[in-house]
This record gives C-alpha cells, structure tokens and sequence, in this order.
C-alpha cells in the first residue's frame, strides 16, 4: 500500500510540470532536429532530403557573414563588459556612502526592455540628429555614423580600406556592442559586487602585514579570489551576447541587419530565414550549428578557462 | 598621508558618479523629450528641460495607438504565465525534494540539461507546433508555453532541501496532509524563493519580444514591447511620440523596482552565486 503511494504521488506533483515541458521544450527540439534533414517550406515538408540543408549552410556566404559578425559581436562585448563592470564594482566596494543610490541608477537599464532601449539609443545615435554627433562636433571633432556605417573600425582606425577579415567589426555592429554594455553592466557589477563582498577581510590583512601595495593586492588577492566569479560573468555574457535580436530588429537598416549586412547575426538570419521567409528545415539547420557554437564555446570557456579559476576550499 | 587618501576617494566618487550618469542620461533624454514639441525635439543645440512643456505626445501614444490595449495584454500575459511557473515549480520541486521514487535524480539531472538549450535553438520548431495547435494571434500561444520554469524548479527545490525533515512527522500528527503540508507548512517557509521567481518572470514576460513578434498578428493582441515596436517602426522620426511610448513601456517595471528594488537586485545577485 505504501509502495503504490509514494509512486503515484511524485507522479502526481511531477505531471504538470514534465507535460508542458514535454510539449513545449522536448519535442520541439527533437522534431527540430527532424526538421533540419526536410525540405520544408510554404505547404510542410516535401520530404527528408538527407544533409542537404547543412551542406547549403556551409556554402552560404550570408551564414557565414552573420556568423562572422556574431563573433566579432561578442568579441568587443563581452571583455568590454567585464572590465567596466569590474571596474565600477572594485570602486564601490571602497566603502562609499550611497552605495545602494549608485547601485539602483546602474541597475536601472537592466530592468528596462531591450525594445524600449533600442528606440532610444538609435535616436541617441542619430547621425543628423543624435545627441553623440552634436557632442562630437561640440569638442571639435568629425560625426560618426554610427549605426549607417559599414565599414569596420579597424579600417576607420587606420584610415584605409581592408580585406574582409581584418575590418574588424562594422562601427554600427560596434554601437550595438556599446548600447549592450551599458544596458547589462548594472547587473554584472551587482554580481561582482557580491563576488568581493564574499572575498574575507583577512587575506587582505595578510597582504597589508606582506606589505603589498594595492596593486599586487588586486593582482594577487582580489582576482584570483573573485575568480569564479569573473567565470560566471564570462560565461553568462558570452551565451547572451550570441543570443542577441532585438536591437537587430529595431535599430539596423532598413533592411534589419544592414548596411550590407554587417550587422546581421545568428539569430536575425534563423529568424529571417526560418520565419520571415518560412524556410523552416533550413532555418532549423541553423538553429543546430548555432547551438552546436554555443555549445562548444560553453565546453572550452569550462575546460580552459575553469582550470584558471581559484576555488576556496 | 591623509591629503592623498581623501584625493584618491575623491578621484573615486568623480568616477562613479560619471558612469552613473551615463547610466541615467539615456533616460533623462527619453523623459525629457516625450515632454517636448515635435520642433524643440530636433533642435540644435539641444535642449536638456523643454523650453515648451506639453503632453501631445502622451496624448497621442494613448489615444491614437492601442497602447491602454498593449498595457492590458501585457499584464495578463505577466499575471498567468506567472501562476503556471509557480504552480508547475511548486509541485515538481516537492516531489523532487520531498518524495523518493525511482528515476528522480535522472528526471532531475536531464531538466537541467533541458534548461541549458537557449530558446532560438527550438523557437521555430516551437512556432510550428502552436501554428498546428492553432494558438496563433492567441492568449494561448503568450502564455502556456512559458508556463513552465526549470530554474523555477531547480531554485525552489534548493529552499526545501534545506527544511528539516521532521517538520512532517509534526504536521502529520496534526493531521496535516501532503498537499495540506506543501502549502501550509513549506510555502510560507520558502517565500523569499517564490519572491525571487515571481520578480524574474514579471520582468520576463513585460520585456518579452521575440517569441511574441512571432506568433501574434493581429494589433489587439500585442503585448507592449510589440505594440511599441511596430509603432517605432510606422512613426520613425515622431521622437516626442516615441520617446513617450518607450517611457511608458519602462514605466511599470521601473515602478515596481523602486518598490522593491532590494529584492530585486537581491534576486539577481543570489542568482549568480554558486550554488
């Protein structure tokens, strides 16, 4: 009697959690997976068309482009936000009066919505009429374009104009990446913030009576001690920053992704192919390489990065 | 000595307090100009206090647009999305931390696994089977798919691990049952969890767009960041009317982060922590 009940009892809590999960998060990615070997299209699938939809993925230059500018995406966004976010934590972890006031404003753009935040930095961005130009040309300096420029910032940099791989991310790409930091540093700074409040008083002691000055402190103390904290923070920034959409949709082109494409990422191409333009086998054979990426950078940041990373006993 | 130390803390506060106000500036430029005319908008020099204080941009957001309707679609979304994840999380986390059955650290460990598949991976797929289910332009299609949490599952089953068994004996001897037990008994112990969930799905929900840009059609049926995106898009140099539109969209949640603004950040940080 007791063996039937506490078997049909878990059964009973379980199902309505593993039911929705079952319909809505299982079977959708396994029949993706199904999905990625048809040729599916306006009126279902014509059929299981073996690789095919892979084997056109590796040709197609737009894929690589978009995975080309996703990488580069998270190349300027992700270290960017981890040394301002460090940076600001450090400083207020000085004991400064008002913590929580600075804390709330640089919490502010995380709460907000991306959408919302789009709208106004493309005005903010504006290249007649955005607030950074008239700044620029306020200090004596030449506008930008922003968010229309296509050429990458390694070309504007050195005044002349290079091979496809060696651009550099587009300057508009590159303003996306600044919006992206500023809206997500108040919350790594928050979890930096716990990360040093957890770091004792006394290896910091123990470095005073060594007589170490403040940078061997931060060099030998503070950073290897915060460092499964910086993990996380890599970690989680890396898998949101090649997740990025909204500001794609909303502040690029038109059409979104432009100019020429250089703001096009993974997954406004899986939209605009699998969605926009209902190319569903293809657009799921996108989804699989991209998760394949996500995957692979998640397994080398553990395996690499992890070993450097000092856990307290 | 001294001279030096009150410099470099000086030196400290000018740095802080410019990246904080880096932070707000965009929302001072957004506040100020939905109280702006059209014309004072796009002159130059700026101006940082409208010159001419008025409310047409307010008023058209609000009576031209649907954006009362946008609101309304939102906060049911946010409200039954939120009693799915809770109800759903509260039961498995229950069985999975209360009940011993065979399979219940395989069921747990392949969630988890489950949790770790970013949502573009299967959104097509996704969009496909709520198309044949024909939730398309529907509540249905908003809410019931994101009914269920495994992070909710996973952070509620951590709280009630750490209740003490014998707390059950006592509430059995009451003649308190297992469902009696769960609400009574572990949900007022866990409620600072159940708080942390229900910030991050409010948030969650309000600041939702892709998955709604997909499967709704038609404009009654928008939740706000939709709605507020196709609107950016028809009135693309109205700034006044677009800065009073996205001022309205962060309104609520700002709201509600004032409210609870050391939940929330609290929510977050604990979110980060190991373990």
């Amino acid at each position: 009697m007791k063996g039937i009940k506490t078997y049909l009892w878990p059964l009973f809590l379980l199902s309505p959690a593993l039911i929705l999960l079952l319909v809505f998060r299982f079977f959708p990615i396994a029949y993706a997976f199904l999905l990625s070997f048809q040729d599916w299209g306006i009126g279902g699938s014509k059929g299981f068309i073996g690789l095919s939809n892979y084997k056109w993925l590796l040709q197609d230059p737009f894929f690589w482009q978009s995975f080309w500018n996703t990488i580069n995406y998270a190349i300027i966004a992700v270290p960017l936000s981890i040394i301002v976010s460090l940076f600001i934590a450090s400083l207020l972890n000085r004991g400064l009066k008002a913590l929580g006031l600075y804390r709330t404003i640089y919490f502010l753009p995380v709460i907000t919505s991306m959408v919302a935040v789009s709208i106004v930095w493309k005005w903010l961005y504006d290249p007649q009429r955005g607030v950074f130009n008239y700044f620029l040309t306020t200090m004596g300096l030449s506008p930008l374009k922003w968010l229309e420029e296509p050429r990458g910032i390694i070309e504007l940099i050195i005044g002349k104009e290079l091979p496809y791989l060696l651009k550099g991310p587009s300057l508009a790409l590159v303003s996306i990446a600044l919006m992206s930091v500023w809206k997500s540093m108040g919350y790594n700074i928050v979890i930096f913030l716990a990360g040093l409040k957890n770091i004792p008083d006394v290896y910091y002691e123990a470095a005073k009576i060594d007589g170490a000055g403040p940078w061997q402190t931060i060099k030998n103390v503070t950073l290897p001690l915060l460092s499964p904290t910086t993990f996380y923070v890599a970690i989680m920034t890396t898998i949101a920053s090649l997740q990025i959409f909204a500001p794609i949709w909303l502040m690029t082109g038109p059409p979104p992704g432009g100019p020429l494409g250089r703001t096009s990422v993974v997954i406004y191409y899986l939209y605009q192919k699998g969605y926009e333009e209902y190319q569903v086998g293809y657009g799921t054979a996108i989804a699989f390489v991209f998760f394949l990426f996500v995957l692979a950078i998640t397994i080398f940041q553990k395996t690499v990065l992890e070993k450097k990373v000092y856990y307290e006993v | 000595m001294k001279f030096k130390k009150a410099l470099g803390k000086l030196i400290v506060y000018i740095i802080v307090t410019a990246g904080a106000l880096f932070s707000l500036l965009p929302f001072i430029w957004m506040v100020s100009t939905s109280f702006k005319t059209q014309r004072e908008a796009i002159q130059i020099p700026p101006t940082w206090i409208p010159k001419v204080f008025t409310l047409d941009a307010y008023k058209m957001v609000w009576t031209k647009i649907a954006f009362p309707r946008y609101i309304y679609v939102s906060l049911i979304v946010a409200l039954f999305t939120l009693i799915g994840v809770v109800f759903t999380a509260l039961l498995a986390a229950y069985a999975f931390s209360w009940f011993k059955f065979k399979g219940r650290e395989t069921i747990f460990v392949s969630l988890l696994a489950l949790m770790m598949v970013p949502v573009p991976v299967y959104v097509i797929p996704l969009f496909i089977l709520v198309q044949y289910l024909g939730w398309l332009d529907t509540y249905y299609a908003l809410i019931i798919p994101w009914s269920v949490n495994i992070f909710a599952i996973f952070l509620l089953r951590q709280h009630m691990r750490s209740i003490p068994k014998d707390l059950y004996e006592a509430a059995i001897i009451d003649g308190c049952g297992r469902l009696c037990f769960l609400f009574r008994i572990i949900l007022p112990l866990i409620k600072p969890a159940v708080v942390t969930i229900a910030i991050f799905n409010i948030i969650g929900s309000w600041n939702a767009f892709m998955w709604p840009l997909m499967v709704v059609n038609s404009d009654k049926m928008r939740p706000i960041q939709v709605g507020l995106a196709y609107f950016s898009q028809g009135e693309s140099t109205n700034y006044p009317a677009l800065m009073a539109a996205s001022f309205i969209a962060i309104m609520p949640l700002v709201i509600l982060f004032f409210i609870a603004q050391k939940q929330i950040v609290a929510s977050y940080a604990k979110s980060g922590l190991k373990g």
